[in-house]
């Protein structure tokens, strides 16, 4: 018997989600559909006696009407024209109990498209302690569909479910009755019929909910909790994050020396220690500030969280032509823009999200900071401005203000060029709290982990032991008067580039740093040690390399090199993630270009004003 | 005189008697916009209360129809008769 396939399908707060969660366990897993941003969820249920039953996980959608790529997908696969999946032998059309007017008018129109369909009636029990009495027996037959009972969160409670799905792909009959009239108002009043008739009694309110939101939507205290809320999670991503990666850091290092140790120096050493065990550490240190974020941002969209924090951001965020769901994302850009990207996926408009994940590197996140340091403390003098503010954290907040500005900026020219579209509508049901369920939690930030590291991961691995070739390929001659890395292949590019850069005042130093500083921003402050050939560690070389720079760097160099870095990619780790989740090379390349289009122009411009203001 | 769901205050009470997108500016979002009231349950005949609303300019605004409650911009409001509940 070949395994059954089924597609779960329903609206927004259905609860579909939990109910995937609870029957495919951790048998499932998350990919794009070929060519665009829609999540393919899938996964393996196994039923008791042994049947196989392959799930899809469609996205939550209210209706079929291909106005978005979510829509446009489901439809494709439900109706089997879908390029590359398969078309499902039965639909799961998930409604929640609490809410069966909106939701019936999915399941009538999944009607019109010929496949046998069950309706999972979920979150009955929820249902029922808010007072709201449904008649199954008769929902079944004013529907003309098999009607189950469940309760997404609990293995027991989906076991008529799951009883339902064990048999061969032929026992399923096609539904009869099917609507004539499908528009939309003629499904609603349908809809809307068959609740009257089967809905005992209405219930109230969520009580919870209610208290609940009069605390969170409170016009003061909401953006108070709000603020207070974003501060703890910003401090967590930044300190919680610091010890286990040092521990990342600390652990790939003394496995680099026991490698070291080990094996004689030629070649192979120098490749698995500074190659691939540096490679691997590169792309593992992320992982801390991308559990600790996701944990926050799962944990806060399972409890019902998410879409009041969307609320209350929206008219900020409205003005720059983007959704109140895209404020979390940015905000967690400026620890790091990897959280931040893979966090857009809560943004629905795939126009939003592009443009969401396109501003993203243009928050100052922590790996900037080394940079910024080093420059401030080797050019900024440590003197007080307007009798009050230390110079130094003028520039440092000036840093910081030029990248949001520019963002902002960046959002509104492309929400009016490439991003352009019709104005999203904001309307969006505030589901219930809830209790957010461990179990679900772990097994999404799970699914996040595994991405990062499949997706993101592989592709950092590979430049970083591309880089590493790179700095130390071909060796230097014997008593060669400057440091190794002149001659290497990086050494080449560098030089190369210097006639690029030279109107930014770019000396060949800078030039030949950037390129291994392209692994990551920080690692320009180590080449650059590399390049003056400098000794010690970390903090060693940035304390000697502030003195060396102040007399080897004119000032408008040092300031157009702060300039590049507010703007430079300089970090394959962002762009690899930016290609996994826009699922494009096109946009990463965008990505790519826009920002060293900026970079270069921004330090081209302040080098130029420097030089001229000095002379 | 015509009232709006966008004309409400915090606890007004009142019942959805029809959509009006004209009153939209931006035409592109007006076409399909009483579509989309109607998927996410707006539906005339339906009682409407006025929860909460955003801390900048009064928007957006959360509504409770039924036993659910939705978030919408005042500008989406806009497109709904209210009558008031006698």
């Amino acid at each position: 018997m070949t395994a059954l396939k089924v597609a779960l399908i329903g609206a927004p707060n259905s609860g579909k989600s939990s109910l995937f969660n609870t029957l495919t366990g951790s048998h499932q897993k998350v990919a794009n559909y070929p060519g665009v941003t829609v999540e393919k969820r899938s996964g393996i249920l196994t039923t008791e006696s042994g049947h196989v039953v392959n799930l899809v996980d469609l996205p939550g959608i209210y209706s079929l009407h291909d106005r978005s790529l979510d829509e446009k997908v489901s439809r494709e696969i439900i109706t089997g024209v879908h390029p590359t999946e398969e078309q499902p032998d039965v639909l799961v059309c998930v409604i929640n109990a609490s809410n069966i007017r909106v939701h019936l008018r999915l399941v009538l129109e999944l009607k019109t498209l010929g496949l046998p369909i069950v309706v999972a009636l979920n979150m009955h029990d929820l249902a029922t302690r808010d007072g709201i009495e449904i008649d199954v027996d008769r929902l079944s037959e004013e529907l003309g569909l098999p009607v189950v009972t469940t309760i997404a969160v609990r293995k027991i409670g989906v076991k008529a479910l799951t009883e339902f799905l064990n048999r061969d792909a032929s026992a399923y009959a096609k539904p009869i009755n099917i609507p004539t009239d499908t528009s939309t108002r003629a499904l609603q009043k349908e809809a809307g019929r068959i609740t009257k008739i089967v809905q005992m009694s209405e219930g109230g309110h969520h009580k919870m909910t209610r208290i609940l939101d009069s605390v969170a939507l409170h016009p003061v205290l909401g953006p108070l909790i709000f603020f207070i809320m974003l501060f703890f999670m910003f401090q967590a991503v930044f300190s919680w994050a610091e010890g286990p990666m040092d521990i990342v850091e600390g652990t790939f290092a003394a496995l680099g020396e026991i490698v070291g140790d080990n094996l004689s120096d030629n070649w192979f050493r120098s490749f698995i220690q500074d190659g691939l065990i540096a490679g691997v550490g590169s792309v593992l240190v992320f992982l801390p500030q991308i559990i600790i974020l996701f944990s926050f941002i799962l944990v806060l969209e399972a409890s019902g969280y998410m879409a009041r924090a969307a609320f209350i951001m929206d008219k900020l965020m409205a003005k720059v032509g983007l959704n109140g769901r895209a404020f979390i994302p940015l905000l967690s850009s400026f620890a790091c823009a990897i959280p931040g990207i893979m966090a857009t996926r809560t943004i629905a408009n795939h126009r939003d999200r592009i443009t969401t994940i396109m501003i993203a590197p243009l928050m100052t996140c922590s790996a900037r900071l080394p940079v910024y340091t080093l420059m401030i403390a080797a050019f900024i003098p440590n003197t007080t401005v307007m009798g009050y503010f230390g110079l130094q954290g003028v520039v440092f907040f000036t840093l910081y203000l030029a990248g949001i500005v520019s963002a902002v900026i960046v959002a509104a020219v492309m929400k009016k060029t490439i991003t352009k579209g019709a104005l999203q509508p904001f309307l969006m049901e505030l589901p219930k709290y809830q209790l957010p369920r461990l179990k679900h939690v772990l097994l999404e930030l799970w699914q996040r982990v595994r991405a990062f590291l499949r997706r993101a991961g592989t592709i950092i691995l590979y430049a970083a032991i591309a880089l590493w070739a790179l700095t130390l390929y071909p060796n230097a001659p014997e008593d060669a008067p400057e440091a190794d890395i002149y001659y290497s292949f990086a050494g080449m590019i560098g030089r190369a580039l210097q006639h690029v850069f030279a109107p930014l005042g770019f000396n060949w130093e800078i030039s030949i740093a950037l390129v291994p500083g392209m692994a990551a921003r920080e690692v320009a402050v180590s080449a650059l040690g590399t390049v003056y050939s400098l000794q010690g560690d970390e903090d060693q070389v940035a304390e000697s390399l502030a003195t060396v720079l102040q007399s080897a760097w004119p000032l408008p160099t040092a300031l157009a090199f702060l300039a590049w870095f507010i703007y430079a990619p300089q970090c394959l780790a962002t762009l690899a993630t930016a290609r996994r989740e826009t699922n494009s090379w096109g946009w990463t390349a965008f990505m790519a270009g826009y920002l060293f289009g900026l970079a270069y122009l921004i330090a081209f411009i302040v080098n130029v004003t420097a030089t001229a203001l000095m002379a | 005189m015509t009232r709006y769901l966008s004309d409400l205050k915090i606890g007004d009470k009142s019942t959805i008697s029809g959509f009006d997108t004209s009153r939209v500016e931006d035409k592109e979002f007006a076409a399909d916009l009483e579509e989309r009231l109607l998927e996410i349950g707006f539906e005339e005949g339906l009682a409407v209360e006025v929860l909460h609303q955003g801390f900048i300019g009064g928007d957006p605004i959360a509504v409770k129809i039924g036993s659910m409650t939705v978030a919408l911009r005042k500008m989406e409001a806009a497109a709904i008769i209210v009558e008031e509940t006698s």
